[in-house]
């Protein structure tokens, strides 16, 4: 099975070795050439030097025989408008995007995108953490 | 009219400008500190701060209410679609224009429904391709709603038209000549009309038709 991963980054990067780690044949798309070090010297997968918004380079990448596209850049905006243009372009059913912000997360996921929103996981984990903490419950003083 | 103008760069605070001097109620977003603080001097007001691409931003500038329309011209393709996705779609904006800034990034705003653009490259590029004295084929107009596009062609030498009347010509299905320019006079085509060397022909056509009709006027694609 054949993924591609837009935004080679820390989480691009990841994504992209525990795929190629679980058998996938992937594809990292970057618009930096030192992207590529992140996935370390024993990377047998593709790389593709170039920007999302760039059909040309989505189809070096081998996007018509993609199973899956995972998008990871730093921009919102520009993984949402490539996610679209995955999904609706090359009729691709498996596209995972990152959102930073929640709110566009949400509408798009409501639009039948796979939105992935980190921050809406920090603030989760983060109050749930807080809900966990065994605090020593402080017994009201009565008020004379 | 209400109306959102997102970005303030030169684009959009000339478009802002124009608007409120046509009597429109106007709210410009900018982003940068900078440029925000040289805008509020001239608009006041009328000029907000903040990405046009966070939904609380686009909220405060009364995106809610909704605006009659949504102009997105910001210096970035991503944003200018974002923009018009959430005015039309989140928020039931009746109308969004967008800018686009690298004519690559057109078959992104078609393909997502975004309409009308516009594209001050292509434009200009349209406009110097017509200047070139041995121009083939021109695009002139694309009417996107109506999904059909006029364009220009030179009638050369070697052009198998030449010497005979439109209606001899069999036209792609889904074309339709205009008028022929000859000598500087313009004329409307009709069945009659003998094409000659150096003509040039005004066509309408549905998109995608350019090469069909290069072929049938010109003997090339």
């Amino acid at each position: 099975m054949k993924a591609i991963v837009i935004g080679c980054g820390r989480v691009g990067s990841s994504v992209a070795k525990r795929l190629d780690g679980e058998g996938w044949d992937v594809t990292a798309i970057d618009e930096k050439e030192e992207a590529l070090n992140r996935l370390g010297a024993n990377w047998t997968g593709g790389f593709v030097v170039g920007h999302g918004m760039d059909d040309g380079v989505l189809r070096e990448a081998g996007i018509s025989e993609a199973d899956a596209v995972v998008v990871a850049t730093d921009g919102d905006n520009t993984n949402l408008v490539v996610a679209q243009v995955a999904q609706k372009r090359y009729g691709i059913d498996c596209v995972v995007v990152r959102v930073l912000d929640p709110a566009r997360a949400e509408f798009y996921a409501a639009r039948g995108l796979r939105t992935v929103c980190p921050t809406s996981t920090a603030i989760d984990v983060l109050t749930e953490s807080v809900r966990a903490c065994e605090i020593p419950q402080v017994v009201a003083e009565e008020v004379t | 009219m209400y109306l959102i103008v997102a970005g303030g760069g030169k684009v959009g605070a000339n478009l802002a400008r124009s608007l409120i001097s046509h009597g429109h109620e106007v709210t410009l977003i900018e982003q940068r500190g900078d440029r925000f603080e040289m805008l509020e001097e001239e608009f006041e007001h009328q000029v907000q701060r903040g990405d046009a691409t966070e939904v609380f931003v686009l909220e405060q500038a009364g995106i809610a209410r909704p605006p009659d329309m949504v102009i997105a011209t910001t210096g970035d393709d991503e944003d200018n679609i974002i923009i018009c996705q959430l005015a039309r779609e989140k928020y039931g904006v009746p109308k969004v224009i967008a800018r686009v800034n690298d004519p690559r990034n057109q078959p992104h705003f078609d393909l997502l429904g975004i309409s009308p653009t516009v594209c001050a490259t292509l434009s200009l590029l349209a406009l110097v391709e017509h200047e070139v004295p041995e121009h083939e084929l021109v695009h002139l107009l694309e009417l996107r709603k109506e999904n059909l596009e006029i364009v220009e062609v030179q009638i050369d030498q070697g052009s198998p038209c030449v010497g005979k009347a439109v209606d001899k010509i069999t036209l792609p299905a889904g074309s339709q000549l205009i008028s022929v320019v000859r000598n500087g006079q313009a004329k409307i085509a009709d069945g009659d009309t003998m094409l000659e060397a150096g003509d040039q022909v005004l066509a309408i056509l549905e998109p995608g038709k350019t090469d069909e009709l290069k072929r049938v006027l010109l003997n090339k694609r």
